[in-house]
């Protein structure tokens, strides 16, 4: 069992590294302008991003992500509540969510972009606009999904309408909810890179495209292998608030597969 | 329907860690619970359905009360409209003589099926605690009720365990341990112990018991097994089915304390679950 687990860590983390001296190897004496070699990007990343622009470009990026994503998960719960708990409203919204849970999140982008334009106020907005839906439409489903018998627990018990709300039905959602929200996360990325590839002259992506359309094919490697980075890191980041937010879940599962 | 023997197994004598009260009953002449010509249709029109037809029943204060009927026969639907989350659709049900009209303060209720109707996110003491917040209770009485409740039945290690990290015996227990924390004097069980191993039934019917005696509570329990219902009961209520009504309420005359081997090999005691099971074999 444990000797499985050592393989497994082995066998994930060494690909990767596999990958990169392969990379390493083969573009090292690379006259390709499209390809330069890695050390030539790897120095390049140093030059640009530790720390030049670390904090005009980097930082400002990062902002923008993680204040749309707070934006978007906040009101996207807080609107699946609604929805789902007032029926008027899930009357209204119920045909554009059957709707929207056919259109992928990320066709979205282009209608905000267009709509909402490129100052960094609006950056955000469409970014929180574009990265709600998921949260929303995952937070109607899970409130729906809560089992009845809960809610008779609960009127038996006479809990107030707040606790209901806050203590039975956000914990009973919420693994419904963190699927909406990794869904979202991935959307607020998205619309990161491409909110500053349209039009902005800065954010990574600004950086990154700036790059490619000035022929420094070193800094455009640099500044996706930076946007790798950082992708891989949040949703590190992610995983280890879901593993604390919903270890009950993550266990009773594990408690029945086992059983 | 299982007819089951008296059992041969060897019933664990568990002691009890609470104050016990002195045995007195509460006398009084309106009984505690009481189920008057209450019916129950669900839809209206043609498609209407009648659940429950005509059902008039007592409970007195005190008491430990078991409604037995075939499966399917609207028992959930009664419990439902006693605690106050379906209305009548005629008749009424009142507790001291008001009437039911959404879940009343002195009623607890313990669900037949624990796996929905315990918090998962929550540990055991807090499933305990959820439902006493909006009391306000000072922290040591809170921490009092829930220790008692627990040591009650047999919890008090399992305190900061998940629900689902117990066996289903358990988690029926910590639902029982729920609703003595909340301190009702009217406790209904719904199927309480349908879905446990015979050994665990036999532990928890005892439980039942011992919560009548500590805790000086009326009880009413809904189940499908016959024999337990002349176990625990006072008096069995006995449903026929489509749509239910009252066949005949039985009483009970088994002497008290009741035990597991001596009480289910009286002749007594096969002579009424003999009563009991004729009445609901008997084509209606």
């Amino acid at each position: 069992m444990r000797n499985v687990k050592i393989r497994n860590w082995v066998i994930g983390g060494g690909t990767p590294v596999l990958l990169l001296a392969a990379w390493w190897l083969l573009s090292a004496n690379s006259s390709d302008p499209f390809f330069p070699p890695l050390e030539t990007i790897i120095v390049r990343f140093q030059e640009l991003w530790l720390f030049d622009h670390f904090q005009s470009d980097v930082l400002l990026s990062l902002g923008n992500l993680f204040l749309g994503f707070a934006i978007a998960g906040v009101a996207g719960v807080a609107l699946g509540f609604v929805t789902a708990l007032v029926p008027p409203v899930r009357w209204m919204i119920d045909p554009l969510i059957h709707f929207l849970r056919g259109i992928p999140p990320v066709a979205l982008v282009p209608i905000f972009i267009s709509l909402i334009g490129f100052g960094t106020g609006m950056r955000v907005t469409s970014i929180a606009l574009a990265a709600l839906f998921p949260t929303m439409i995952a937070t109607v489903d899970g409130i729906r999904g809560v089992s009845n018998d809960l809610m008779d627990v609960a009127r038996v018990y006479r809990l107030s309408r707040k606790e209901r709300v806050l203590n039975v039905l956000l914990p009973a959602a919420m693994p419904h909810i963190f699927s909406g929200l990794q869904v979202s996360l991935q959307v607020a990325f998205i619309v990161m890179i491409a909110s500053e590839m349209l039009g902005s002259s800065q954010g990574i992506g600004a950086m990154t495209l700036l790059a490619q359309q000035s022929f420094m094919t070193a800094d455009m490697w640099a500044g996706i292998l930076l946007l790798g980075v950082i992708g891989f890191l949040v949703n590190i980041l992610f995983s280890l608030l879901k593993h604390k937010v919903l270890s009950w879940y993550i266990g009773s599962r594990r408690m029945a597969r086992a059983a | 329907m299982s007819a089951r023997q008296a059992p041969a197994l060897p019933i664990r004598n568990r002691k009890s860690t609470m104050a016990q009260q002195p045995e007195t009953r509460i006398s009084a002449t309106t009984p505690r619970l009481d189920v008057a010509h209450l019916a129950k249709t669900y839809g209206s029109g043609e498609k209407s359905r009648t659940v429950i037809e005509d059902l008039t029943f007592t409970v007195d204060a005190g008491e430990v009360v078991c409604i037995v009927g075939p499966s399917g026969v609207g028992k959930t639907t009664l419990l439902k409209c006693l605690a106050g989350l379906h209305p009548a659709s005629s008749g009424r049900a009142a507790i001291d003589g008001r009437t039911i009209s959404g879940p009343p303060p002195e009623m607890a209720l313990v669900f037949q099926d624990y796996n929905r109707s315990l918090m998962p996110w929550l540990t055991v003491r807090k499933n305990l605690i959820l439902p006493l917040r909006h009391l306000k209770l000072p922290a040591a009485e809170l921490k009092e009720r829930c220790d008692s409740a627990l040591s009650a039945v047999g919890l008090s290690h399992a305190d900061n365990q998940y629900p689902w990290q117990l066996s289903g015996g358990m988690q029926q227990r910590v639902a029982i341990a729920r609703a003595l924390a909340y301190r009702p004097e009217i406790l209904i069980m719904d199927e309480p112990f349908a879905s446990v191993d015979a050994q665990t039934r036999f532990d928890l019917e005892d439980l039942c018991l011992k919560i009548r005696k500590d805790f000086n509570m009326t009880i009413l329990v809904v189940t499908h097994d016959i024999d337990e219902a002349v176990y625990l009961a006072d008096r069995v209520v006995v449903l026929g089915s489509r749509p239910a009504r009252v066949l005949r309420v039985v009483d009970v005359d088994l002497p008290a304390p009741r035990d597991q081997i001596s009480t289910r090999s009286l002749p007594d005691f096969a002579r009424q679950r003999t009563e009991v099971l004729s009445l609901i074999k008997r084509p209606a």
